[in-house]
């Protein structure tokens, strides 16, 4: 132990050093390996310095380079991060900062100015980026004529609103004076390629300035050495423990409660985070797709056959808006043609179809090597799905829960079912054993609060109840003092009531301080979480008062508009507060960061 | 609410205060000792059954009652259940058991209004998880599958057809039968009064369950709430009567605790008597526990009716057994004071010598399936109705078919204590309407044999929690072995009363058959023998622990011997009493467990 204390003391200052041993001395090993979790998983978030988590170290204006990013699902931070330490190994000063953390005001005094951001949901600016936005597009937004940049937009073109928050940064940023020193880039769920491009033209093309050393600021560089081995490219390969129906005979929904091990990876998680999950696409699916289209999956496509590329590097089951334009003109069908060409219509439909029906209801004839050209030109490359962690590795240790709702509908044929690539796995596909590839994207904007007095409301319906499992895990092993309140809903008690022998248990043991249930379903009116939130109002208002933490995760299309709908309301109502001190209200508690959303 | 006070003595003591004190200075030490039930102290505590079943009631986390209340709510005619067929599966799905309710209907003499059947049959369709009405041994029917959110309105909607659920379980007065007896008409109309006003007069007088499920307000009062009857600890154990009307034994007298045997001259009802201390409950290879036929007392003229029935109902409050609730029935406490004492103490207490017992002779206890014609001039038609299951399966709405004959009934409907339906009161003229309809929705036909109407079984699986094998599921397909065994040996028309209950407890009567079959674990039952058609004898174990294949195998060669050797008219369980394949069951208490 002292050994490779001395081993790392290149590292750290002779103090501390001293602190460590102090520390280290009399603990346990079941301490000493919490710590060693907790200290890993502050290193992973990437942020500020070990002992002020979540705090950064205020951004240098002197910065050759400034890059800003707002990341909902942390694929925006990880390219962030290798765009800032490519950077700098190329000699730049490089300053790196989410937009959250930015102060604007600094906004004038920079020379070149890099933005990555992603889109939400139907053309919103994530929650961290919102501040920003705001400020850019106010009056107090200064000129900026001597300011360079280019922005990397990333977004999913099964939305609407592609790319929008991106759009909307470089339109404006032009508007107020700012030259482009490379032309936005847009990127799809696929956005490796695309981005990887748009690094290298922006880097072709900084100043690079004579004094360009790293310092201070840098926040990149230290952390190198503890960039987790296990990522996004470099899944761990994960054992499947348990894949459990946690929805009755009766509920029309396939809830999975899903166990893996994560065995000696070292692997370490925050509850909050989410987990990344590679799968490839059934071989069943791969052949009915290969026999609707009449190609041979034998054909080689640069040396690779084509029902190989099918199964393991292309996406099968999400539809996007140019495959379902591609294939119109394929098939030439102008009944597709007309769905594709409209915005809401082909939403609705990609939602509800997949390739296969495309395939089935839209035949074309493809084959040898032209057609499967043809055919994989269409088709985006395999993107892993993030799911929220549905545990606390204080309770769990080296496994990983989740919580995964089996993504599905029917296909024409009789028993033609369409499966979600990863929850179909799950659901029917995978016995236990079977490896799983996984990666942990740290989600730093939804985090427990610090202090363990702190009350917390938690609403989750749906699955959206998954990473609250994890918070209360985590409270509950803490021995956390601060009350807990949960709100969850779904169809009907008997059948969708997710995880609820749990809750009944930490309820009777006191953990959970309050429970509010709406099942939809289980009375002539539906009654959804907002609802309960609208009758509690008072109740919550009191809490925020007392300074509680605000969570909401869940599906966002249907629910988490009505439920921040409702906040607002109860905040004018129980608060006294007009519209606008409410919405103020709001968004002083979002960025105090203590309301916090994990949507999708 | 009268929350006991934390200072309020838990019952650890050895006597039951209240209740000792009501006795004679000679009969005192005839009460047991020892640390009561804990049933005891949730009656006792429970605020006259009022417990905390309001705030189990709004509980959002779980479909159930918690521990007191889950007994509680059967003061009120409800069992918390759960289908166990996927107990097993919910605990791995992270989901608590299925739980709902059962609810069982105070109905006295089994008698229901078309509009009354309209109005459940709506409730059974629309809130039960089943969708089946259920009529029960109990004379009465029963609610399967209630979930929690549905019981206020389950009981609102009785209440406004004018039925209730008030003690039709638990330690209290159940609800009573009586004979439906559809010949003579009369005598069944007076019966079926004293069975009404008996039940009324024995109620629990708690405002509880007006409070909890229709009104939702407590009612304050100045004087503070009692049960002068019942006591403020209710009864010992259950408590069941029946009023019958000879010769027909089809509520089963000697399955109950309390029995008034109609006593007729010239056709008018002069007084009953009395029998006392049937029950049927054991538990296996216990054998302080047995079945037990009722003793005759005596002969009670109609003026002493109800003081008797008091009588007998609060010596069985203040003698029997609080500490062990398995010796706990008035079975077990005629046996442990003698029957003289407990006479002399309801004599004492009626204020009546017991005038000597009446004769009376039963002859059988099935129903009259068909039409019969009362002494009014109006028809009843008896539906056999198999399990007393009334469920539309497909091809086979008998449920819908019952509500179809409510639609044009002007009379009403009995419910018979073997689970049967009785039309009754149908006017010479809708006779042949009513019998369409029946035949039409396949509640009318020839379907069944004899035998079949001579089987029954309690519920059990799924939803019995005492369940330890099948009954009425098992039922069915076992009778269409046992009527291919009476046809291999030339008995077709024969019947022998058959009986499966899924425990030792006793709802499928079991121990009042000619064969009775009760749960031992999944598939195996123990095999009795040797009860009478008319049900005055108790059999005796044959073999133990068969699965079906051995109990078949079993009765085939009995059956043989029974179809070569039987004498004039011999039933079955006569017949295996006289050739010697088991020993009568004469005392119970001595001889019941000897096999």
């Amino acid at each position: 132990m002292l050994k490779a204390l001395e081993a790392g003391a290149a590292l750290l200052a002779p103090e501390q050093i001293q602190t460590l041993r102090t520390l280290t001395a009399g603990l346990s090993p079941v301490q000493a390996a919490w710590i060693s979790g907790y200290l890993a998983a502050v290193a992973e978030q990437g942020e500020g310095t070990l002992g002020q988590p979540g705090v950064a170290v205020p951004p240098s204006s002197s910065a050759a380079l400034t890059i800003l990013y707002a990341s909902q699902t942390g694929n925006t931070r990880g390219l962030a991060k290798a765009l800032a330490a490519k950077a700098e190994s190329e000699g730049l000063r490089v300053q790196l900062c989410t937009m959250g953390q930015y102060k604007p005001k600094q906004l004038k005094g920079e020379r070149q100015l890099l933005l990555l951001t992603s889109t939400h949901g139907e053309g919103d600016p994530p929650d961290d980026a919102l501040a920003f936005h705001k400020f850019l597009f106010s009056s107090r937004a200064p000129r900026l004529e001597g300011l360079r940049y280019s922005v990397l937009a990333l977004g999913d073109s099964s939305y609407d609103r592609f790319c929008q928050t991106g759009r909307e940064f470089d339109n404006r940023l032009q508007e107020l004076g700012a030259t482009r020193l490379a032309e936005r880039v847009e990127c799809d769920v696929d956005f490796e390629q695309a981005a990887a491009g748009w690094q290298s033209a922006v880097l072709a093309r900084v100043e690079k300035t004579p004094d360009g050393v790293t310092q201070g600021g840098g926040q990149v560089v230290p952390f190198a050495a503890s960039v987790p081995s296990y990522s996004r490219t470099h899944p761990y390969h994960a054992t499947l423990l348990v894949s459990q129906k946690i929805t009755g005979r009766d509920s029309t929904k396939d809830v999975r409660h899903v166990e893996l091990d994560l065995g000696d990876s070292g692997l370490r998680y925050q509850p909050g985070d989410a987990l990344g999950v590679w799968m490839e696409n059934d071989p069943a699916l791969v052949s009915a797709l290969l026999a609707a289209t009449g190609l041979d999956g034998d054909i080689a496509v640069e040396g690779i056959p084509l029902a190989t590329r099918l199964e393991k590097e292309q996406e099968l089951t999400l539809l996007h808006p140019a495959l379902v334009q591609g294939w119109a003109a394929l098939a030439q069908s102008e009944a597709l043609r007309q769905i594709g060409a409209d915005g809401p219509t082909l939403r609705d439909f990609m939602r509800s179809h997949q390739l296969l029906d495309l395939a089935e209801a839209y035949p074309v004839t493809l084959s040898g090597p032209e057609g499967a050209r043809t055919l994989l030109g269409l088709l985006r490359k395999l993107t892993p799905r993030l799911y929220s962690i549905a545990s606390s590795q204080s309770e769990v240790e080296q496994e990983v829960h989740l919580t995964v709702a089996l993504v599905h509908h029917n296909g024409r044929a009789e028993g033609g079912e369409r499966l979600g690539t990863v929850s179909g796995a799950f659901a029917r596909r995978l016995g236990e054993g079977a490896e799983v590839r996984v990666y942990v994207e740290p989600n730093e904007h939804f985090r427990l609060p610090a202090d363990d007095q702190t009350p917390i409301i938690m609403i989750g319906p749906g699955t959206g109840i998954a990473p609250f499992r994890a918070f209360l895990q985590e409270r509950d092993a803490r021995g956390a003092q601060g009350e807990n309140w949960l709100f969850f809903g779904n169809p009907h008690f008997t059948d969708d009531f997710l995880y609820q022998s749990e809750w009944q248990d930490y309820v009777r043991r006191g953990v959970l301080t309050r429970i509010d249930l709406a099942f939809s379903r289980d009375q002539p009116e539906k009654i959804y979480v907002q609802d309960r939130i609208r009758e509690r109002g008072a109740e919550i208002f009191a809490w925020l008062e007392r300074g509680a933490h605000l969570y909401l995760c869940g599906e966002m299309r249907r629910m988490a508009r009505d439920v921040e709908q409702a906040l607002h309301e109860l905040i004018v109502e129980h608060g006294g507060r007009s519209e606008t001190e409410a919405d103020s209200y709001l968004e002083a508690l979002r960025e105090a960061q203590r309301f916090q959303k994990d949507v999708y | 609410m009268n929350k006991p006070s934390a200072t309020t003595p838990k019952t650890q003591g050895s006597v039951p205060e209240p209740e000792v004190n009501r006795l004679p200075e000679e009969l005192k030490p005839l009460v047991v000792t020892g640390p009561l039930a804990d049933n005891e102290r949730l009656k006792r505590e429970s605020d006259h059954l009022r417990g905390t079943i309001r705030a189990d009631l709004a509980d959002p986390l779980t479909g159930g009652f918690g521990a007191d209340n889950f007994q509680l709510i059967r003061f009120h005619g409800m069992y918390q259940q759960d289908d166990r067929d996927i107990r097993a599966e919910r605990a791995e799905q992270k989901l608590e058991p299925l739980h709902t309710v059962m609810l069982r209907a105070r109905m006295p003499g089994g008698v229901i209004t078309p509009a009354q059947w309209l109005a459940i049959d709506a409730f059974a369709r629309d809130y039960t998880r089943y969708g089946s009405i259920r009529l029960t041994t109990r004379q009465t029917f029963q609610f399967h599958g209630v979930l929690k959110r549905h019981i206020t309105l389950m009981h609102r909607t009785l209440h406004e057809i004018g039925i209730d659920s008030i003690a039709t379980a638990g330690d209290v007065n159940r609800n009573v039968l009586c004979t439906s007896n559809p010949e003579q008409s009369g005598l069944h109309a007076e019966a079926h009064r004293w069975a009404q006003r008996i039940s009324e007069h024995l109620l629990p007088r708690t405002r509880a369950y007006a409070e909890i499920w229709l009104d939702g307000e407590k009612v304050e009062s100045t004087e503070s709430e009692q049960e002068p009857i019942l006591g403020d600890s209710y009864l010992p154990r259950k408590f069941k009567t029946t009023v019958v009307v000879p010769p027909h034994n089809d509520v089963d007298l000697h399955a109950n605790d309390m029995n008034f045997v109609a006593i007729a001259e010239r056709g008018t009802l002069v007084g009953f008597n009395l029998l006392v201390g049937g029950g049927l409950a054991m538990t296996f290879g216990d054998r302080s526990t047995y079945p037990r036929t009722a003793d005759n007392l005596g002969f009670v003229p109609l003026d002493k009716v109800l003081d008797v029935a008091t009588a007998v109902l609060t010596t069985q409050r203040d003698l029997g057994n609080r500490v062990n609730r398995k010796n706990a029935k008035t079975k077990y406490t005629l046996d442990r004071v003698g029957t003289e004492v407990f006479k002399a103490e309801v004599e004492r207490r009626a204020r009546l010598t017991l005038a000597p017992p009446r004769p009376f002779r039963l002859t059988g206890r099935g129903d009259q399936f068909g039409w019969t014609e009362g002494i009014d001039g109006k028809h009843n038609l008896t539906l056999f109705i198999e399990n007393g299951r009334l469920l539309d399966a497909p091809g086979n709405p008998l449920k819908t078919g019952v509500a179809e004959l409510a639609r044009i009934h002007r009379g009403e409907f009995r419910m018979t204590a073997n689970q049967n339906l009785i039309i009754a009161g149908v006017a010479p003229e809708e006779r042949a309407r009513i019998e369409s309809l029946a035949r039409q929705y396949g509640l009318l036909g020839d379907r069944a044999s004899n035998q079949r109407k001579a089987s029954m079984a309690c519920v059990s699986l799924p939803t019995c929690p005492l369940a330890m094998a099948e009954a009425e599921r098992f039922l069915p397909g076992f009778v269409d072995r046992l009527e291919a065994v009476l046809a291999r040996h030339g008995l077709e028309q024969e019947a022998i009363i058959f009986r499966v209950t899924g425990c030792p407890n006793g709802c499928g009567r079991a121990m009042l058959a000619e064969v009775g079959l009760v749960g031992k674990g999944p598939g195996r039952y123990n095999l009795y023998l040797g009860g009478n058609r008319e049900g005055t004898r108790i059999p005796r174990a044959y073999r133990d622990n068969l699965d079906e294949d051995a109990i078949l195998t079993e009765l085939d060669g009995l059956i043989g011997r029974w179809a070569g050797e039987r004498q004039e008219d011999e039933g079955f369980g006569d017949f295996v009493v006289r050739v010697g394949v088991v020993a009568p069951v004469r005392v119970p208490k001595e001889d019941f467990h000897d096999q």
